[in-house]
């Protein structure tokens, strides 16, 4: 039986000391889409994903995955964190790192088995990087190492992914390879959250987008969501700018005719 | 720095362990000192994340607070039998290591006490670390990820804060506690910036840490300067030498 509803937030509500971050969010995702997360800049993004991996705990209200608790779920949940929160430094191979999505909390003391160093081989491919798996971490490109935390994901045989910003830092190439990687994604039944800051692309990318400003501003698919009031709502000042982008939208939707548009 | 934290923290916790065992050689001293040391590392988490003070006042708050409680029970006596005093603390007695000897079968001298206690940790570090190196590297690459695993980082960050407690208190009661934070550091930052592995991080580092404390040692006897000065002196010009040549061959490699 195919399940409906992969994430149900219920009410949450995230805090920072005594601000609020998130507040009363309430909503459940489809399953087996690409779904974005959008919002200004400290609109909590970042915590939502954090919370609903159970790195935050929430005030109240709670997030069930597959209408069951996060750690019940762990085995069919991957996370990618942002690129920038790790030291790049840190003394490890591409396979390295890539190994440490086999590892569990009961393999911990155990060497790694042959189908996990199999299904590592076959991440490194799928995301392109199998001529530098040898290649030290630090020396990789920003783009290069997006891929090796994506790789990571993979290699954990989850049925969903959480992805904060994976497109920053990331050259257009990459871009490309990371997209078409989510469609196959997408074919096999593979949930994707991920996290996006470029209103321009959003319609192209995602089947069901979250529009988020603390509060829950919009759900539901692209069209639906990005309204001029919706956007107005979440981003607030920047009225002309969104006014623009809205515009644009609509004569991406409905072109009378092919010309490029400058923001 | 957490390592200088702990060292310096550990204070009042050899006072404490002492006065009750009146013995400078007694194992309760070490795992007084130990717990004292992971006691520091839970109150400097607590203070960063649950009172949302900075990481580096975190730090400074909870070691000199826990410094100066040491400093006033020695200082106050802690028993008037305890002859631990401040100079042998902040730079260790490795000068007089000799005078706690451990014979055997009345008269068959077979090494310095503190060659044994450390040999005791050695064993014990290496054994931890080869049963969790996993969780180790998992942890101190990306804690995060690991938590997203299900992962309880807790338990892997308090063992590891009890490994670099135990590291130091075996150590600063030779080097003391200001210097001992120099043979946590150095080598191994020297040895971060040739390898590309962790395993091999920890073998260069080790290597680089025995070569300047033995190279360290003859330099010092031969100005006839503190034993521990010449250790971390030649460690830190090592550290310097390496990254200058580092840094020079990624330059050639670049030309070329």
């Amino acid at each position: 039986m195919k399940e409906q509803c992969s994430i149900e937030v219920h009410n949450l509500t995230t805090t920072y000391g005594n601000t609020p971050v998130l507040w009363d969010v309430d909503f459940e995702l489809p399953s087996g889409q690409i779904i974005g997360i959008i919002g200004p800049n400290g609109s909590g993004k970042t915590t939502l994903l954090k919370t609903i991996m159970g790195l935050l705990s929430p005030a109240s209200g709670y997030v069930k995955i597959f209408d069951k608790n996060i750690d019940q779920m762990r085995e069919r949940i991957a996370y990618v964190p942002q690129r920038e929160s790790v030291d790049w430094d840190f003394p490890a191979s591409v396979f390295d790192v890539v190994k440490m999505g086999r590892y569990r909390s009961n393999n911990l003391f155990r060497r790694s088995t042959k189908t996990d160093l199999a299904i590592v081989e076959e991440s490194i491919e799928k995301v392109g990087l199998s001529d530098f798996r040898n290649r030290q971490i630090s020396q990789l490109s920003g783009g290069q190492q997006q891929r090796v935390f994506i790789a990571r994901a993979l290699a954990q045989k989850a049925d969903i992914y959480l992805m904060d910003e994976p497109f920053v830092g990331v050259d257009a190439a990459t871009e490309n390879a990371i997209l078409s990687l989510l469609q196959e994604m997408k074919k096999d039944g593979k949930t994707v959250l991920m996290i996006h800051h470029d209103l321009q692309t959003v319609s192209d990318y995602f089947d069901y987008l979250v529009l988020l400003n603390t509060r829950l501003i919009a759900k539901g698919t692209p069209q639906e969501v990005l309204t001029e009031e919706n956007l107005s709502n979440a981003y607030g000042g920047q009225l002309t700018l969104l006014a623009k982008v809205a515009n644009l939208i609509k004569e991406n939707e409905f072109p009378i005719r092919e010309r490029d548009v400058d923001l | 720095m957490v390592g200088d934290a702990i060292s310096h923290a550990v204070l009042p916790g050899i006072v404490v362990a002492y006065f009750f065992s009146g013995d400078k050689t007694s194992g309760l001293l070490l795992f007084g000192a130990t717990l004292t040391g992971v006691i520091a590392s839970a109150i400097i988490d607590f203070l960063s994340r649950k009172a949302k003070i900075q990481g580096d006042a975190s730090i400074g708050i909870t070691y000199t607070l826990l410094f100066a409680l040491g400093m006033i029970m020695i200082a106050s006596g802690g028993g008037n039998n305890v002859d631990l005093d401040m100079n042998c603390v902040l730079y260790g007695d490795i000068a007089t290591i000799n005078l706690d000897k451990v014979i055997v079968d009345g008269n068959l001298y077979i090494g310095p006490y503190a060659f044994y206690v450390e040999l005791v940790a050695f064993f014990i570090i290496l054994i931890v670390l080869l049963v969790g190196f996993k969780g180790f590297k998992l942890i101190s690459f990306n804690e995060d990820f690991a938590k997203s695993l299900g992962i309880n980082t807790g338990i892997w960050h308090y063992l590891m804060m009890g490994l670099v407690a135990l590291t130091t208190v075996v150590g600063f009661e030779v080097v003391g506690a200001v210097l001992v934070v120099g043979f946590l550091i150095i080598p191994p930052a020297t040895a971060q910036l040739i390898v590309n592995q962790l395993k091999n991080m920890l073998i260069v580092a080790v290597a680089f840490g025995v070569g300047a404390v033995i190279i360290g040692f003859y330099v010092a006897s031969w100005f006839n300067v503190s034993y521990t000065g010449g250790m971390i002196l030649v460690a830190g010009i090592n550290f310097f030498i390496v990254l200058f040549l580092s840094n020079f061959s990624k330059k050639l490699k670049l030309k070329a």
